[in-house]
C-alpha cells in the first residue's frame, strides 16, 4: 500500500545533535577480546613469513599450489596433502588507492592495496597487500610485476606485516 | 507425507582447550566425520542445504558466516547462517526439506569457547543495554535470582539441585565426548563457594570447545544414506521474550511452548509414558529441574524429588541428561543443542557404549540459549518410523 | 496452471506476500531498534487486516551485532518484531540478509509448519559511535586482512577496478547508475538521498578509495522494513492481490576472496539459477519484469545484472546508457531508487527492494510505479567478503 500511506514513521535527529549530548544517550564499550588458534595451517604460514619465506599447500587430486595455505581443498573436499614454497614476486590482478585514513579523515600519503597474484601458485591465488615505493599512484597498472619487500629478520615477528609491501619490478 | 531424519553426525571435542586447531579445522574433522558416516555423503554434490549456527560475538568475526563454507564443503553452494543454538539449526532443516524442495541438508554448530578471553563481558553484552547493562555486575546474578525464585515457588530445595550436578558428573564419565566428567559427592557440590547466591561454583557448567555436524535427509535419500536414520518426529521453538523484568522466573515457559508444538507434530500426549529419555539444558544445575518440568515430564515442583529419588539416573526408570549433561560435557556454546542431539541419536542408535539406555525409542532433547534470553528449542526423535 | 500442479512445484504449500511495511531511512533516527521493528511490523500487519496472534512465527533478520551494540541482537529485537511467546529466528548472512529473510518465512510456511509468518528486517547503523564504519573491520581476518588495516570501502574498490579492467568500462557509465538510482528516489517517501545529480557530480566528489567516490557510495543508515507471509488458503482471504514467492535462492563462495576474480559474482548466477529454477523462468530478460538487484555501490548494480543473467557479462553499462533500465525502459532497475537513493539500512534495505517489487507487482508504487505493467519481479541482495547472493523470484 505504498501509494495509499500517508507517513511512514521514523523520527530523524541530527548527528552532531547526537554527538553535543542532546539527546538521550547510553554509552558503552564492550570488552570483546579474541585469540584466535592459528591452527595447523595458518601457523606454518606464519612461522614460514618470519623466515622470510611464502608457503602454501598442494592438492594432488586438483593439482592447486593454494595461498593462503589450508589443510583442505575446497574444491575437491580432500586433505591437502602436500607444502611447497612459492615464489615472494607476482603481478597485480587489481588495486585501489586510498585517501581515507579510518576515521574518514584525509591522508596525505594515499594507501595503495593490491590483490597480487602470486608467481608460481596456482592462477588466480592472490593474497592482499600494500604496494610501497611508488612515487605517483598513477604509476600502477593492472598486471604489474611486483616484489615483497621484507622486514630484516630480526624485525619480523611471523606476521603478514613481515612484508613491509609489495614494491614494483622495474627493469 | 516426507519424514525427516537424521543420517549422519560427527563430532570433534568436547574438551576444555583446542589449541592446535583453528575453529576451521575443527569444523572440517567434524564435517568429515559426519560424512562418512552418512555412507561417505559429498557435499560438492549430494549436499542441497547448509545450515550453520553462530553468533558474531562468541567468535570474534563481524558476519561469521563468510568464514564456514570451505571447511563444510560448502564453496559456491547454498549455505547460511542462524543465530541460534545447534537445534534450532535442526529444526530449519526440518522445514527445509518439509518444503519438499531439499532433500538432504547438513547443521553445523561449534563452540572454540577457549579463544574467547573475555566470555563474560559477551555474555553481559547481551543484557538490554538500557535497561539492565548500566546496572554491570557478572551477569550470571540473572541466574542466581531465578533459581532463588525457582526453589521458592516449587519447594525445591539446594540438595536436590546439587544431585544434578553428582548425577550428571558421573554420566560423563562414561561418554569420551565429555570434557569434565567427575566423581564427586553431594558434600562437594553443596560445599563450593557460593558465586551468585544459591547458585554455586560447581552447579555452572563451564565452556568447553568442540563441533558437531549433523546430515538430515528426507526419507527417500535417507535409505541410501544409513541403515539406521534417526526420526525427527517434531520439533517446537520458543521465544517468551528478552525482558527479564517480564519473563517468568519459575517456570520455563519457552520450554513448555516449544515443546507444546513438538510433542503435537510427534503426536505425545504422555511425554512420562512415551519418551524414553531426555537430554536437557542444564547450564546450570537448577535448570535441568526447571526444564524437565516445563517438557510436561512431571508436575511443577516435582523433579527435585525425582533427582533425589534417582528416577532422572542412567539406570533409573526416566534417564536425564544420559551424556553427564553440560554439566559433564562441557558448555559448548551454540553448539549445546547439538550435544543434546548426537546423545540422544547415539542412544537411539543403540551406539552408546556404557550408558546405553536399553530398549531406547523415544528421545527427548531440549536447549535454551542461555542468559539473558528466554527462547528454547525442542526436538523428540525416534529410531520407529 | 492447476493448483496440484503448482503444489508441486513449489512446494507442500505455495506462499504469497500480502502485505509490507516500510519506517523512514535515515542516518539517524530516534527509535530505538525494538521500536524500528516495531513500526514496520506494524505497518505490514495493517495493511492486511490482520493483528499479531494471527502470526504463527516470526523471523528476523538483522546485519552485524557490532552496529546495534548488543550481543545476540535478535533475542534484544525479538518483542519488537512482535515474537512473544512465539516461535521466532534470526538469519543472518551479511549483506544478504535483507532479501534472504524473506526466503526464511517462505520455508516456514511452504513446509507446511506454519499458515503465517511475519519477516521483519531491522538494522540500527548509528548506535555503532563514532561511526558504522569502525565495525566493519571486524568482518576481516586478523591474520590476512586486519593487519593491513583493510577498510570496507577498499575491497569494493578493488572489485569496481577490476570489473572496469576487464570490460574496459569507464566511470562515467559506471555515474550513470547513481545518477538514475538518485533520481528514482526523489519519489520515495522514505528515501534518505533521492537528489537530482549529474554524472559530473559523481565525477568531481571526493575521492575516498580510487575508483570509489562519494557520489558512488550508499550511506550508513538506520531503519526497518516487515512483510507479511501467508499460506495459499490464507493468502487468498486476506488479499485478492496476493504476490506469490515462486522462487527463492542463495549460495556462498569461497571465503578466500583473494583467489577470485572479481570481475564476475559467481555466486549471484548461483543464487539465480537457484531461483529461476525453482520459479520455471528459462529466459530472464524475457522473463523479468522488473528487478531490484542490490546496489551499495553504483558498480554493483551493472555487477549484479550480469550476475542474475539479465544480460551478457560487461552489456550491463550498455543497457544503462541506452536507458532500458530506466521506469520506463524495457528492464526496469531498480525504480525504488535503490541502497544508493533510498539508503542502506544492511538487513532493511534488501528487505526494502522486496516491498518495491511487491508493491511494484500490485500497481501500489504511487509515482515509482512502473508503467509496463508487471506480472514478475525480482529483489537480490549480496554480502559478505564479495561472497553472498540471496534471490527472490515474485509473481502476480
Amino acid at each position: 500500500m505504498s501509494a495509499k500511506i500517508k507517513n511512514y514513521p521514523g523520527e530523524a535527529l541530527e548527528t552532531k545533535d547526537v554527538k553535543e549530548g542532546k539527546v538521550p544517550t547510553e554509552k558503552f564499550r564492550p570488552k570483546a577480546k579474541f585469540a584466535w588458534s592459528a591452527g595447523i595451517a595458518m601457523s606454518r604460514f606464519l612461522e614460514e613469513l618470519k623466515n622470510g619465506k611464502i608457503i602454501a599447500t598442494t592438492c594432488s587430486k586438483c593439482g592447486r599450489i593454494m595461498v593462503p595455505p589450508r589443510i583442505y581443498c575446497e574444491k575437491c573436499y580432500t586433505p591437502t596433502d602436500g607444502w611447497t614454497y612459492v615464489r615472494d614476486t607476482g603481478v597485480i590482478n587489481t588495486y585501489s588507492v586510498s585517501f581515507l585514513a579510518a576515521d574518514a579523515s584525509r591522508l596525505k600519503e594515499p594507501i595503495i592495496v593490491a590483490i597480487i597474484n602470486l608467481d608460481s601458485a596456482s592462477e588466480g591465488m592472490g593474497i592482499i597487500h600494500r604496494i610501497g615505493e611508488v612515487k605517483d599512484w598513477k604509476e600502477v597498472k593492472f598486471g604489474m610485476k611486483v616484489k615483497a619487500v621484507w622486514k630484516p629478520p630480526e624485525e619480523r615477528v611471523g606476521a603478514i606485516t613481515d612484508i613491509k609491501y609489495f614494491k614494483p619490478i622495474r627493469e | 507425507m516426507s519424514e525427516v531424519a537424521i543420517v549422519g553426525v560427527g563430532c570433534v571435542g568436547f574438551r576444555p582447550i583446542t589449541p592446535e586447531l583453528s575453529y576451521k579445522e575443527l569444523m572440517f574433522e567434524a564435517a568429515v566425520k559426519a560424512y562418512e558416516d552418512a555412507e561417505g555423503i559429498n557435499p560438492r554434490k549430494d549436499v542441497d542445504v547448509f545450515v550453520t549456527c553462530a553468533e558474531d560475538y562468541l567468535e570474534g568475526f563481524s558476519i561469521f558466516d563468510e568464514f564456514v563454507p570451505d571447511q563444510l564443503g560448502a564453496a559456491l553452494r547454498h549455505l547460511f547462517t542462524v543465530s541460534g543454538d545447534g537445534m534450532l539449526g535442526l529444526a530449519t532443516a526440518y522445514m527445509l526439506i518439509k518444503t519438499r524442495q531439499f532433500d538432504t541438508v547438513v547443521v553445523e554448530a561449534h563452540s572454540k569457547a577457549s579463544d574467547i578471553l573475555t566470555y563474560m563481558d559477551i555474555v553481559a553484552f547481551g543484557l538490554d543495554p538500557i535497561f539492565n547493562r548500566p546496572l554491570g555486575g557478572h551477569p550470571y546474578y540473572v541466574a542466581g535470582m531465578e533459581m532463588q525464585r525457582y526453589m521458592h515457588d516449587t519447594g525445591t530445595t539446594v540438595e536436590q539441585c546439587a544431585q544434578v550436578v553428582v548425577k550428571n558428573k558421573k554420566n560423563a564419565i562414561e561418554n569420551p565426548y565429555a570434557a569434565y566428567g567427575s566423581n564427586i559427592t553431594l558434600d562437594q557440590v553443596l560445599c563450593s563457594d557460593i558465586c551468585f547466591h544459591p547458585l554455586k561454583k560447581l552447579e555452572i557448567s563451564t565452556p568447553a570447545d568442540g563441533c558437531v555436524v549433523m546430515v538430515l535427509a528426507s526419507e527417500n535419500a535417507a535409505e541410501k544414506l544409513t541403515n539406521n536414520p534417526i526420526w525427527v518426529k517434531g520439533v517446537g521453538w520458543c521465544t517468551e521474550t528478552p525482558n527479564l523484568e517480564t519473563h517468568d522466573w519459575t517456570r520455563a515457559e519457552y520450554t513448555r511452548l516449544a515443546a507444546e508444538m513438538a510433542y503435537k507434530t510427534a503426536k505425545i500426549s504422555n511425554p512420562w509414558k512415551e519418551i524414553d529419555f531426555a537430554e536437557v539444558h542444564d547450564l546450570f544445575a537448577y535448570k535441568e529441574l526447571q526444564h524437565i518440568e516445563a517438557l510436561k515430564l512431571c508436575e511443577y515442583g516435582e523433579a527435585g524429588k525425582l533427582t533425589e529419588e534417582g528416577i532422572t539416573s542412567l539406570d533409573g526408570e526416566f534417564p536425564v541428561n544420559p551424556s553427564g549433561g553440560l554439566l559433564g560435557m562441557g558448555y559448548g556454546l551454540e553448539a549445546s543443542g547439538m550435544q543434546k542431539l548426537l546423545e540422544a541419536v547415539l542412544q537411539l542408535r543403540g551406539e552408546a557404549g556404557s550408558r546405553q539406555i536399553l530398549d531406547a525409542e523415544v528421545g527427548l532433547a531440549q536447549a535454551w540459549r542461555g542468559i539473558p534470553t528466554a527462547t528454547g528449542v525442542v526436538a523428540v526423535l525416534s529410531n520407529v518410523k | 496452471m492447476s493448483s496440484e500442479v503448482k503444489n508441486e512445484m513449489f512446494g507442500k504449500k505455495r506462499v504469497a506476500i500480502v502485505g509490507a511495511g516500510l519506517t523512514l531511512f535515515r542516518r539517524n533516527l530516534k527509535e530505538t531498534g525494538k521500536e524500528l521493528s516495531y513500526e514496520a511490523a506494524k505497518m505490514a500487519l495493517d495493511a492486511t487486516g490482520l493483528e499479531l496472534r494471527d502470526m504463527q512465527s516470526v523471523v528476523m533478520g538483522s546485519a552485524p551485532d557490532a552496529f546495534d551494540g548488543v550481543h545476540m541482537k535478535g533475542e534484544y529485537l525479538a518483542d519488537g518484531a512482535g515474537a512473544y511467546n512465539k516461535p521466532y529466528s534470526r538469519v543472518f548472512v551479511g549483506g544478504g540478509t535483507g532479501v534472504f529473510t524473506p526466503l526464511a518465512g517462505w520455508w516456514h510456511v511452504a513446509s507446511g509448519q506454519f499458515d503465517t509468518c511475519l519477516v521483519v528486517s531491522e538494522e540500527k547503523m548509528s548506535s555503532c559511535y563514532p561511526h558504522p564504519q569502525f565495525a566493519f573491520t571486524t568482518i576481516f581476518d586478523p591474520i590476512l586482512e586486519r593487519p593491513i588495516g583493510m577498510n570496507l570501502v577498499w575491497i569494493f574498490a578493488l572489485e569496481m577496478h577490476r570489473y572496469m579492467h576487464k570490460h574496459n568500462i569507464k566511470k562515467e557509465q559506471i555515474a550513470l547508475v547513481s545518477v538514475k538510482n538518485k533520481r528514482n528516489a526523489l519519489d520515495h517517501p522514505c528515501a534518505q538521498l533521492g537528489a537530482n545529480i549529474t554524472v559530473e557530480d559523481v565525477l568531481n566528489s571526493e575521492i575516498m578509495c580510487w575508483p570509489v567516490q562519494r557520489l558512488d557510495v550508499s550511506p550508513t543508515s538506520d531503519g526497518a522494513a516487515a512483510v507479511v507471509l501467508a499460506s495459499e488458503d490464507v493468502a487468498k482471504e486476506v488479499t485478492d492481490n496476493p504476490v506469490w514467492i515462486d522462487g527463492v535462492g542463495w549460495c556462498i563462495d569461497s571465503t578466500h576472496w583473494t583467489n577470485r576474480d572479481l570481475y564476475y559474482p559467481d555466486y549471484v548466477e548461483c543464487a539465480a539459477r537457484m531461483a529461476y529454477k525453482m520459479a520455471g523462468i528459462k529466459n530472464p530478460p524475457k522473463e523479468i519484469d522488473v528487478a531490484e538487484p542490490y546496489d551499495p555501490f553504483d558498480y554493483k548494480e551493472l555487477h549484479h545484472m550480469e550476475g542474475l543473467l539479465l544480460c551478457k557479462k560487461g552489456e550491463a553499462p550498455k543497457l544503462t546508457a541506452e536507458g532500458v533500465t530506466q521506469r520506463d525502459g524495457d528492464l526496469p532497475i531498480n525504480p525504488s531508487g535503490g541502497l544508493l537513493g533510498v539508503g542502506n539500512p544492511i538487513a532493511a534495505a534488501g528487505t526494502m527492494k522486496v516491498c518495491e517489487i511487491f508493491w511494484q507487482l500490485r500497481g501500489e508504487a504511487g509515482k515509482r510505479q512502473i508503467p509496463a505493467d508487471p506480472r514478475t519481479g525480482l529483489a537480490q541482495a549480496w554480502g559478505d567478503l564479495m561472497q553472498y547472493g540471496s534471490v527472490i523470484v515474485l509473481r502476480r
